[in-house]
C-alpha cells in the first residue's frame, strides 16, 4: 500500500513558484484524503520562500541543495528526486503541469516505473481509491483516469487548484548537499522575456484577434492587460501574421489557459480557439458580428465595435483603480 | 547517422469530439485524421538534419497504430524521409506503453538521434518524446524552437513560462518539437509519387502494459448562453459592475 505522497516543487531564480503552492495545498489534501504521509522536496540553490510552504499544510521539506541546481537540470533534477523518492517510498509523486513539471514527471515515470496522468483538473478519492480527471483534445473533452501501476505521477494544471493559506507554522527543513549532480543536460541561459507575464500562468488575459486589424492597436490590447494585472494573448492569425509572438498563441495549437477572465477582443471563436480558452472562469467578447460563434462560450459580450468599446473599458476600469 | 521521427495519426483540429459507445475513447464517424500537426515540426527537422550532415545519415519514420497511421507515415514519407515503419497495435494504449514501443524499435534500428512533436493534439499528453528517452538511456529536451548539432553535442531552445532557456546536452538524445522551430517543407509531386513506392515496413507493437486506464470519457458541461449587454460603448459600464459584483473577478 501507499505511503507516502512527494510533492515535487519548482522554484526559478531562488523562489518557488506559485504553482508550486498549488502542488503543496493539492498534495496535502490528498495526503488527508488517503490517509497517507506528505512531504515536500524542492531542487535549487537558495531559496527564500522555502518557509512559505508551512501555512499550506505540508510541514516537511527536503531541499536537495547545490549550486549548480540554481538553473534546471533535467538529468540533475531527476536523478536527485529519484534518489529521494525511492529513499523515501514515496508511491505519489505531485508535480504541477508546467514546462518543468512536463519535462521532469515521465523521466521520474520511467525511473520509479510509475504511470504518468498529466494536467489533472480534477482529483477524486474514493474508498481509497484515486480518480483524476484531465483535458483531451484540448479541453473539447476530458477524461476520468486511474493509476494502474503502484507507483504514480500526476501533474496538475497551474491556476486550477488555488491553495488556501491556513496557520503558519514553520515547516521543518532538511537541506541535502547533493554531490556532483549529473548535469548532462542542463540549461546554461535563460532568456527572460521583457517582464512579461505568461498567458498560460496569468488569471487575467486580454485576447486579441484578426480583427485588431494590425500590431499596432495591440496597444490597447496591452494597456488593458496591464491595468488589470493580466497578459496579453493572440489568435492564432495575429501569430501567424508576426504581430505577436507564438508564445502568447492560445488554443489548440498555442497554450490552453484557463484564467479566472478572458477577454476576447474581435476574435471569431473558431474551435481551435475555443478548445484553449473554453475552459475560462468568465469569459468576456467584443466583436463586431453577433452572430460570431465566440458569444456561444461568452458570459458577457458586446456585440460592437472593438475600437469604439475598448477605449471605453479602459477608461471605466482606470475609474474602478483610480 | 539514423535519426528516427515518431509521428501520431490524430484527429484533425477542427472535429467536434463525440464520445464513442465504448464510453472511453471518440466516436471516429465523419472524422477526419491527419499527421499531428506538431509531427511536422519533427519531420522536417530530421530532414533538414540529414541534409546538414550529407551523405550517410538517413531518416526512418515510426508510428504506433493501427492500418490507418499509414497515410501519417506515407505523408512524412512524401515530405522526403526514406523508410517508415508501423508498430502495429489496434488497442488504444497509453503513453507508457506506446514509448515501450517505439524506443524499442529505435533501438533495433539504431538510431542515435531521435525528434518527437510536443505534443500529439488528441491526447495532450506530452510526455512520450521523454518517456523514449528515458526508456533508452538518452537524453532529452522537450518543447524547442532552436536545434544545433555540433559533433555529439547538442544546443536547442526552448520555450518555457516567461521566456526561453538554453539547454545543452549530448547524443544519443530525443527533442521534441514545437512550433516556430522551422517551416515544414509542402510535398513535392515527385515526393509523394516516390513515397507511394516506398514499402512501409510492418510489424506487431512490442508487448507493454498500460500503467494507467481510462475509465470514461465525458463532454465539459455545456457553457450557458451568456449575455449580449450592448452593441456599443454604452454597455461598459454595465459589464463592468457584472464583472465586479456577479463574477467577482476584478
Ligand atoms: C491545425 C490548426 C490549428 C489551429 N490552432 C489554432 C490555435 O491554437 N489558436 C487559434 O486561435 N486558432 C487556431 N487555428 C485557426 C482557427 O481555425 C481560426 O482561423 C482562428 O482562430 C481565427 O482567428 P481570429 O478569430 O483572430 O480571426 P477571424 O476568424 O478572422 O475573426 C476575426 C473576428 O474579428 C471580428 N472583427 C473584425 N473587425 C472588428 C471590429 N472592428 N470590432 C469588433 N470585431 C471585429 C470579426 O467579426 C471576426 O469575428 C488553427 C487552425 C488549424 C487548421
Ligand atoms: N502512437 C504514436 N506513434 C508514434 N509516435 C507517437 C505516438 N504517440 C505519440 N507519439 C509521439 O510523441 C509526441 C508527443 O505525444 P504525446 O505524449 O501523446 O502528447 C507526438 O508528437 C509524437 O511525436
Amino acid at each position: 500500500m501507499a505511503n507516502k505522497i512527494l510533492a515535487v516543487l519548482e522554484q526559478r531564480e531562488g523562489q518557488l513558484k506559485r504553482s508550486a503552492f498549488e502542488t503543496v495545498g493539492m498534495a496535502a489534501k490528498l495526503a488527508s484524503e488517503l490517509n497517507l504521509e506528505v512531504e515536500a522536496v524542492v531542487t535549487g540553490n537558495e531559496i527564500s520562500n522555502i518557509n512559505d510552504i508551512g501555512s499550506y499544510g505540508i510541514s516537511k521539506v527536503i531541499h536537495l541543495k547545490n549550486p549548480d541546481f540554481e538553473n534546471y537540470s533535467s538529468s540533475g533534477y531527476r536523478d536527485a528526486v529519484t534518489d529521494y523518492a525511492n529513499e523515501s517510498d514515496a508511491d505519489y509523486l505531485l508535480l504541477a503541469n508546467t514546462s518543468m513539471g512536463k519535462d521532469l514527471a515521465p523521466l521520474l515515470g520511467v525511473k520509479l516505473n510509475a504511470g504518468c496522468i498529466m494536467d489533472c483538473v480534477n482529483i477524486d478519492v474514493s474508498s481509497g481509491n484515486l480518480i483524476a480527471t484531465r483535458p483531451v483534445y484540448a479541453g473539447k473533452a476530458l477524461i476520468d483516469v486511474k493509476p494502474k501501476s503502484a507507483k504514480i505521477v500526476i501533474t496538475i494544471r497551474p491556476n486550477v487548484f488555488k491553495p488556501v493559506p491556513g496557520g503558519s507554522s514553520s515547516p521543518q527543513i532538511e537541506v541535502r548537499e547533493i554531490s556532483s549532480p549529473n548535469l548532462q543536460t542542463r540549461v546554461v541561459e535563460f532568456k527572460k522575456a521583457e517582464g512579461k507575464l505568461d498567458v498560460a500562468e496569468a488569471d487575467i488575459i486580454v485576447s486579441g484577434g484578426r480583427g485588431m486589424k494590425g500590431p499596432e492597436h495591440f496597444d490597447l490590447i496591452e494597456e488593458l492587460a496591464d491595468l488589470l494585472g493580466g497578459a496579453v494573448g493572440a489568435s492564432r492569425p495575429v501569430v501567424d501574421a508576426g504581430w505577436r509572438p507564438h508564445s502568447e498563441q492560445v488554443g489548440q495549437t498555442g497554450k490552453t489557459v484557463s484564467p479566472s477572465l478572458y477577454i476576447a477582443c474581435a476574435i471569431s471563436g473558431a474551435i481551435q480557439h475555443l478548445a484553449g480558452m473554453s475552459s475560462s472562469k468568465y469569459i468576456v467578447a467584443i466583436n463586431k458580428d453577433k452572430e460570431a460563434p465566440i458569444f456561444s462560450v461568452a458570459d458577457y459580450g458586446i456585440a460592437g465595435d472593438v475600437f469604439e468599446v475598448l477605449p471605453a473599458l479602459i477608461e471605466e476600469i482606470k475609474k474602478i483603480k483610480a | 547517422m539514423k535519426i528516427a521521427v515518431c509521428v501520431s495519426h490524430v484527429p484533425d483540429t477542427a472535429t467536434k469530439v463525440k464520445v464513442s459507445s465504448d464510453g472511453v475513447s471518440i466516436d471516429p464517424t465523419g472524422v477526419t485524421y491527419i499527421i499531428n500537426p506538431y509531427d511536422e515540426y519533427a519531420v522536417e527537422e530530421a530532414l533538414s538534419t540529414k541534409e546538414k550532415l550529407g551523405n550517410n545519415s538517413e531518416v526512418v519514420v515510426i508510428s504506433v497504430g493501427s492500418d490507418k497511421s499509414k497515410e501519417t507515415i506515407r505523408k512524412a514519407l512524401a515530405m522526403g524521409a526514406d523508410s517508415g515503419v508501423l508498430l502495429k497495435d489496434d488497442n488504444p494504449r497509453d503513453s507508457f506503453a506506446v514509448a515501450k514501443a517505439l524506443s524499442e524499435e529505435i533501438k533495433a534500428q539504431g538510431c542515435e538521434l531521435v525528434f518527437c512533436g510536443k505534443q500529439s493534439v488528441d491526447y495532450d499528453n506530452t510526455i512520450t518524446g521523454q518517456l523514449v528517452a528515458e526508456m533508452l538511456g538518452y537524453s532529452c529536451i522537450p518543447v524547442i524552437v532552436e536545434f544545433n548539432l555540433e559533433g555529439n553535442k547538442i544546443t536547442a531552445e526552448r520555450e518555457i513560462e516567461g521566456g526561453r532557456e538554453i539547454v545543452e546536452t549530448v547524443l544519443p538524445a530525443v527533442l521534441t518539437a514545437q512550433k516556430g522551430l522551422n517551416e515544414p517543407r509542402y510535398a513535392s509531386l515527385r515526393g509523394i509519387m516516390t513515397a507511394k513506392k516506398k514499402t512501409i515496413e510492418e510489424k506487431p507493437a512490442a508487448d507493454a502494459e498500460s500503467l494507467t486506464e481510462v475509465l470514461k470519457m465525458h463532454l465539459p458541461p455545456p457553457k450557458k448562453a451568456g449575455r449580449i449587454l450592448g452593441t456599443d460603448s454604452s454597455a461598459v459600464p454595465e459589464l463592468v459592475s457584472l464583472l465586479r459584483e456577479e463574477a467577482k473577478v476584478l
